[in-house]
């Protein structure tokens, strides 16, 4: 339990510690907030879609949150390259204890990094749908946050130095993030698009979140926090598995 | 304490350890000296459960590494020969962090904490990012920080590298301390003969993964018809220069160039 704690805490201590990261990881976000946001609301409230405002924030507060996560995992990298990692590896604590500790730092730091998003979005004037689901939307992120470390983790586990990153940049985080419905609504899209989006785990995890902050569900509330949930644990699974054939 | 058995690791078609056998008993002060790149760390990495053998069998403390690896783990600490803190972290904090991972007592810890830091003079400055220190102060803090669990087996790969005498004299002082009070058996490497002819109970030679040497300090030097175990040593593995394997931080300086 101690062992959990204290990794926890090294990974708060270090996101406080780098506030270059806090700000700098914002910048996207809010960027594609502001252009998109006040660029395609227009066009989208003309089209019958109602306020895109409140419709892409969640999709955005996702991508805050995936980039903070699958970074925060990927981190492993550096703690190899740097030599941390083998401290905490030849520690005589069983290593799912280390893999839980870490995850649930990095999935708590995405998640602060997805409120701090969310409270920034009430400037460009989002506003939330009902005070209620409040606490629901937190959980949503938390899941979205502890899905995507795990993930990182996973990844990390498996590359030995971060000259992969690029690729998994370009190749996983990018589509996963526009093929999830973050920023265009789900209905009525062409049949092998949809398909793309309902296997991408974090098309649940935005719609999710749409559900809770704006009220616009595409599966409903239930679906998706079941589906979010089962990939959560099956990555946290995969995740602790390659964490524990690690070798140095 | 420590048996090893027919140890061999192969990385592709390289043979870095080949087929070696020793054993260290309670209580010893062994050596393990051989030129760069004859297999030393990754021996270690080996008994320490970081590698996974090729072939061969060991025993730390009786477990099985590679089975038994929760067991095996509460039986040894270690002082990695290239750097392992958290640089984000306070000197206070990675020592922290370590006796709270290793489960040391909390009142224990504190004592341990401050008794170290006081002992390698970082106590006033156990509060700064362990980044701003300088390579001597982050060995300093690296081995304290291998000593405030009192294992049964101490592993310790290159420990005074960068040291300056008295400080190494200092370490030497302390863990031959705990050598005699606790019984703590120790298996260390290093670069310094006089070092390992001082301090080591026993010593082995290895060399192109393979071990051609075992004995005292004074079984070495009548073996060899020589003075000092340097003489020895250079007499065993001859006077070539090794071309070794980049490490970590060397990967990490080829990057930084290439981007």
């Amino acid at each position: 339990m101690n062992t959990i704690y204290i990794l926890w805490l090294r990974q708060l201590k270090r996101y406080f510690r780098s506030k270059s990261r806090i700000i700098g990881s914002l910048g996207q976000p809010l960027l594609f907030l502001v252009a998109l946001g006040f660029g395609f609301g227009p066009v989208f409230q003309k089209a019958g879609g109602g306020n895109y405002i409140d419709f892409l924030v969640p999709g955005v507060i996702s991508m805050g949150i995936i980039f903070t996560a699958l970074f925060s995992g990927i981190e492993i990298i550096w703690d190899r390259q740097f030599g941390f990692l083998k401290e905490t590896l030849v520690a005589p604590t069983s290593r799912l204890e280390i893999m839980i500790g870490r995850t649930l730092g990095g999935a708590t730091v995405a998640s602060l990094q997805g409120i701090i998003i969310l409270v920034l979005s009430f400037l460009v004037g989002f506003r939330l749908d009902n005070m209620m689901l409040l606490p629901l939307a937190l959980v949503f992120i938390f899941l979205i946050a502890l899905l995507f470390t795990a993930l990182g983790t996973a990844i990390a586990s498996v590359l030995e130095d971060m000259q992969g990153f690029q690729l998994i940049m370009n190749f996983l985080v990018m589509p996963l993030f526009f093929l999830s419905g973050a920023l265009f609504p789900l209905e009525g899209l062409p049949p092998f698009l949809e398909v793309i989006a309902r296997a991408d785990p974090l098309s649940y995890g935005v719609d999710g979140l749409r559900g809770a902050l704006a009220n616009n569900a595409h599966f409903g509330l239930g679906p998706d926090f079941l589906i979010l949930s089962v990939i959560t644990v099956v990555f946290l699974l995969i995740g602790s598995y390659l964490f524990s054939k690690i070798q140095i | 304490m420590i048996d090893v058995k027919n140890l061999t690791k192969k990385f592709k078609d390289f043979i870095a350890v080949d087929s070696i056998s020793f054993s260290v008993k309670e209580g010893e002060i062994f050596a393990f000296l051989g030129p760069n790149g004859a297999g030393k760390s990754t021996t270690i990495k080996m008994l320490t459960t970081l590698l996974r053998p090729t072939s061969g069998d060991i025993l730390i403390n009786g477990h099985d590494p590679t089975k038994e690896q929760n067991e095996a783990r509460c039986s040894f600490g270690i002082v990695f020969q290239d750097p392992s803190l958290d640089d984000e972290l306070t000197a206070f904090e990675n020592m922290e962090f370590h006796g709270i991972l290793y489960e040391v007592p909390k009142e224990i810890r504190s004592k341990r904490i401050e008794q170290l830091l006081k002992f390698v003079e970082l106590w006033d400055r156990k509060d700064d990012f362990v980044k701003n220190f300088s390579g001597g102060m982050k060995r300093r803090l690296e081995v304290a920080r291998g000593l405030i669990h009192h294992p049964k087996i101490l592993f310790l790969d290159e420990p005074t590298l960068g040291l300056d005498p008295q400080t190494r004299n200092h370490i030497w002082t302390y863990i031959k301390g705990l050598n005699q009070e606790e019984k703590m058996t120790v298996f260390f490497t290093t670069h310094y003969m006089e070092e390992a002819e001082k301090v080591a109970s026993r010593i082995a030679i290895i060399d192109h993964g393979k071990i051609i040497a075992v004995g005292t300090p004074e079984e070495l030097r009548q073996k060899t018809n020589t003075h000092s175990l340097e003489e020895a040593f250079l007499a065993l593995t001859g006077t070539t220069i090794r071309a070794e394997q980049a490490g970590n931080i060397d990967n990490l300086r080829r990057m930084r160039r290439v981007h």
